[in-house]
């Protein structure tokens, strides 16, 4: 993140730099916490309506729940900052083992 | 910097939650456990998809009757809500003013035992109006299971989050709780990530059958 280099030398304009900066990144987190209401509420509605197949509204909310996912990991964990490379490689590799899992389960377990 | 160094508003550091050792180990270490903690989420859900409207018989209630979408659409604002609200608590420890962290912690915690709550009130019922229970079924035991342990992630997290506002609470922020507060709340967050999956998979494709 920007935030992390900072040496004008005058540590009053830094602190002023810095809240600034993260004045700027808290806005951000409450658009993406309103995004993250607005698709729920889509994946509630969708359901609620009864009047899609479940072939479309499977997938659909799928994806709003990964995309929900995206932003909460991304921005409120702070993943999109500089230094989670090791915590990406952390999340990915579990993500991989866990969604072998679930293909498993879900495919070759039927009964 | 060392974890002792008595710090003023001037020189808190950008990122005090890594900026010891100790704090970069823990950081580390924490997204590691979370790794791990995906891995056990996956294999719950991955036996619920398995197990899920698998009944002995016809007198047992199936996904579809037994789900309520208004108490699971409550229980979702609130979880969602406390992740904001841990989001400002992270924000204020930033800028060096732990009573603004503490004041929104607080906030978290009480959305979280709204949520605690909600739960409790759900299990309950569908033991006493379904007898839908951990050995009803294998539906039940799936269920009960994948629901029950991430309810105990919430209770684990509560625990800690007020273990760590009483034992820091006349102390102010430092670089040696710093880390610890921050890395409570990604633990907070982890726990609406897999909240959105059980809200999606559990209950809003259990309404679709």
């Amino acid at each position: 993140m920007a935030n992390s280099q900072l040496n004008s030398g005058n540590p009053r304009v830094d602190i002023e730099y810095r809240r600034k900066k993260s004045a700027e990144e808290m806005r951000h987190q409450v658009v993406s916490f309103a995004l993250m209401i607005f698709l729920t509420l889509i994946a509630f509605a969708v359901v609620a309506a009864k009047g899609f197949s479940a072939w479309f509204i499977v997938p659909f909310i799928l994806l709003l729940a990964i995309v929900q996912v995206i932003f909460q990991l991304y921005y409120f964990m702070h993943m999109s900052h500089k230094g989670h490379e090791a915590p990406s490689l952390f999340l990915y590799s579990g993500l991989l083992v866990g969604l072998v899992t679930v293909l498993a389960f879900s495919t070759i377990i039927w009964w | 910097m060392q974890a002792e160094d008595k710090l003023t508003y001037e020189t808190w550091p950008a990122e005090p939650e890594k900026s010891t050792l100790e704090a970069k180990n823990k950081f580390l270490g924490f997204w590691f456990f979370l790794g791990g903690e995906t891995v056990l989420f996956a294999s719950l859900f991955a036996t619920y998809l398995a197990l899920k409207d698998k009944v002995p018989d016809t007198t047992h209630t199936l996904a579809k009757d037994l789900y309520d979408l208004p108490l699971t659409f409550v229980a979702t604002m609130l979880l969602l809500t406390s992740s904001l609200t841990s989001v400002y608590a992270m924000y204020h420890m930033k800028n060096f003013n732990a009573k603004k962290m503490n004041l929104w912690l607080i906030l978290t915690l009480l959305l979280g035992l709204g949520f605690l709550g909600l739960e409790i009130y759900e299990f309950t019922h569908y033991v006493h109006e379904y007898h839908h229970t951990f050995t009803s079924s294998a539906f039940g035991s799936a269920f009960y299971t994948l629901v029950g342990f991430h309810g105990g992630h919430v209770a684990f997290g509560l625990l800690w989050i007020t273990t760590l506002i009483v034992r820091n609470a006349k102390r102010g922020l430092d670089l040696y709780n710093a880390p610890k507060f921050y890395v409570a709340s990604l633990y907070w967050h982890f726990i609406d990530v897999v909240w959105v999956f059980i809200f999606t998979v559990v209950y809003l494709m259990g309404m679709v059958g």
